[in-house]
């Protein structure tokens, strides 16, 4: 039996306890709190913070997963190789921006709200999954890719039938980086009035009160840790599935 | 019936594959022999349009391959690879199933098929059926890609060093699979090998190549009695020529009334067999069986006069 089957339970329980039943960590938290000041969050509700939260990142990590691998099935096609050096650069500078920056430049075109965080995840999110997916479709199994060609695959069943299931392991670790830092980046979406866990820790920022800091932190955290490690499975199974 | 004519191919200064004219007939295993770099591949490649020729034609049954669009033309000619190429992401069923899948066969024709092919190469359907290519060994992963270069009853097989990579064991088996697979299924088969003897051993023709040129086009015995020059000379190698040649003929064509000491050998066997099996238990004539039965000897002399006649 190894670690992971005891504590990935453990720490599932921990979490839905911390987003359903906050009230229980108040002894816990209790010393962090200035005097007389609340322990719990409870300007808004955990769960439907932590599912906004998760929703953010699931629509910026799919749409940023839907441009980033279309755009390396492009460039790794014939006709597509020249755009390789270009899309690259582009998906790097995504990586280099800083995200507040994004947020400060988004605001004025979209507003206060989710949007600006959207856009920040997004960009955020292009690069990782764009290098996995080129990286995997270029070092495919040459002999089954011949053998794909040789049997009378036309380009589109080669893609969908050899390609692209081939490739999903690596895929799949571009989107669990993706999604990983994305969790961690929408909490300063609060800042511009997301919806998101960072609400709670900016909250604990700004009145010096430690247990929320750390409550919204923990949260965030745990979510982090079990959709990694949910991932990470996925792909060994997945990676077990088409190993050559 | 294929035809391939002043076919070339050029990548820039190199010519890789040089002006070669070549007929095979239908129903004939063709093995192309050369050594690495002489345009085998390239040759092989061209004929189902993997790589398009810079000059020349290819017909299959009087027709262009031009008039056919290249992975149309492919799903009708079997194509089986050294290192297999098998989907890994398949199991054996669908890799074997996959051509017949593209053809749009009806699914319990696909499924009998698989299976049939799968006793013909003699693994067990319902154990090797649902299992992945990573779950095979080597000689079962290369069985594998030859079944499912079979699988749509192509008329043409086209093979690149399909045995290359197998221990010498098991490839003596896996080319033994394809003679009887052969005569079982009567496809024209065209196959690339380096190696002198798997040509001998399989081909009614051989065909040597050397820097993108056919060097010699004939029967395995003419390749080794009459060597077109030097370079097919090498090839077949002086020491062993005349076993090489006694390797081609059969028991059953030296067999004399009498009796012999020892254990038999089929009828089947080769010349060099009997002499083996001669010289090593000291024998001056070995017992030949058919269908389980004496039905002569074959002489050591009878052996030696033979291996003086060249065709
Ligand atoms: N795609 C290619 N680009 C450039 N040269 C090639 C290419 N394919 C083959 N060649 C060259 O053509 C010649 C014949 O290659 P090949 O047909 O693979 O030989 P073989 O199969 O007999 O080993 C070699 O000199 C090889 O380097
Ligand atoms: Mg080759």
């Amino acid at each position: 039996m190894s670690i992971g089957t005891i504590l990935r339970p453990g720490l599932t329980l921990l979490l839905l306890a911390l987003v359903l039943k906050p009230a229980w960590f108040a002894p816990v938290f209790a010393p962090l709190a200035p005097q007389g000041a609340p322990v719990i969050y409870e300007r808004a509700s955990l769960l439907s913070l932590s599912l906004s939260h998760l929703g953010l990142v699931a629509a910026a990590t799919a749409a940023a997963t839907l441009v980033s691998v279309t755009l390396a099935i492009l460039v790794t096609r014939q006709a597509g190789a020249a755009f390789r050096p270009l899309s690259r650069t582009i998906a790097n500078m995504g990586q280099t921006f800083p995200p507040v920056a994004v947020l400060a430049l988004a605001v004025p075109a979209l507003g206060f709200g989710a949007g600006p965080t959207l856009v920040a995840l997004f960009l955020y999110g292009l690069l990782p999954i764009f290098e996995n997916t080129v990286t995997a479709l270029l070092t495919l199994p040459p002999a089954t890719m011949e053998a794909a060609r040789g049997i009378g695959l036309n380009r589109w069943q080669r893609l969908v039938r050899v390609e692209l299931p081939l490739a999903l392991p690596v895929m799949l670790t571009g989107i669990r980086l993706s999604a990983v830092i994305a969790l961690g980046t929408a909490t300063i979406g609060s800042t511009v009035a997301a919806r998101t866990l960072g609400e709670v820790i900016i909250a604990g920022l700004l009145t010096n009160n430690t247990a929320y800091v750390l409550q919204g932190g923990l949260i965030v955290g745990l979510f982090a840790v079990l959709i990694y490690d949910a991932l990470v499975q996925l792909e060994a199974y997945l990676a077990r599935r088409t190993r050559g | 019936m294929i035809e391939i004519e002043r076919i070339t191919k050029t990548y820039g200064d190199v010519h890789a594959v040089d002006a070669v004219t070549m007929t095979a007939q239908t129903g004939t295993i063709t093995v192309i022999v050369g050594t690495s770099g002489s345009g085998k591949t390239t040759l092989l490649r061209m004929i189902n349009r993997l790589e398009e020729p810079t000059s020349g034609e290819v017909r299959i049954k009087g027709q262009s391959t031009l008039a056919t669009e290249p992975h149309l033309l492919r799903r009708r000619i079997g194509y089986a690879i050294q290192g297999h190429g098998l989907f890994p992401h398949y199991t054996v069923a669908r890799n074997i199933g996959a051509v017949p899948e593209l053809l749009n066969w009806p699914k319990a024709k696909i499924r009998a098929r698989v299976d049939e092919l799968l006793n013909l190469f003699s693994m067990d359907p319902a154990e090797f059926r649902h299992r992945y290519p990573a779950e095979l060994s080597g000689g079962q992963q290369q069985r594998v890609g030859v079944a499912r270069a079979l699988a749509s009853r192509p008329d043409l097989m086209l093979m690149d060093e399909p045995f290359g990579a197998l221990d010498p064991i098991i490839r003596a088996r896996a080319q033994d699979d394809l003679r009887r697979i052969h005569k079982a299924l009567g496809s024209t088969i065209m196959l690339v090998t380096h190696d002198m003897e798997e040509a001998i051993r399989l081909g009614d023709r051989v065909a040597v190549m050397d820097e993108g040129k056919l060097i010699q086009h004939g029967t395995p015995a003419e390749i080794i009695a009459q060597p077109a020059n030097g370079f097919v000379a090498d090839m077949v190698g002086d020491v062993e020529r005349p076993l090489r040649l006694l390797s081609l003929i059969p028991l059953s064509d030296l067999v004399e009334d009498g009796a012999a000491p020892g254990d038999a050998l089929p009828a089947e066997a080769s010349l060099r067999d009997a002499l083996a099996a001669c010289l090593w238990t000291g024998r001056n004539a070995v017992p030949v069986e058919h269908d389980g039965a004496v039905v002569g000897r074959v002489t050591f002399d009878a052996i030696r006069a033979r291996a003086q006649i060249h065709p």
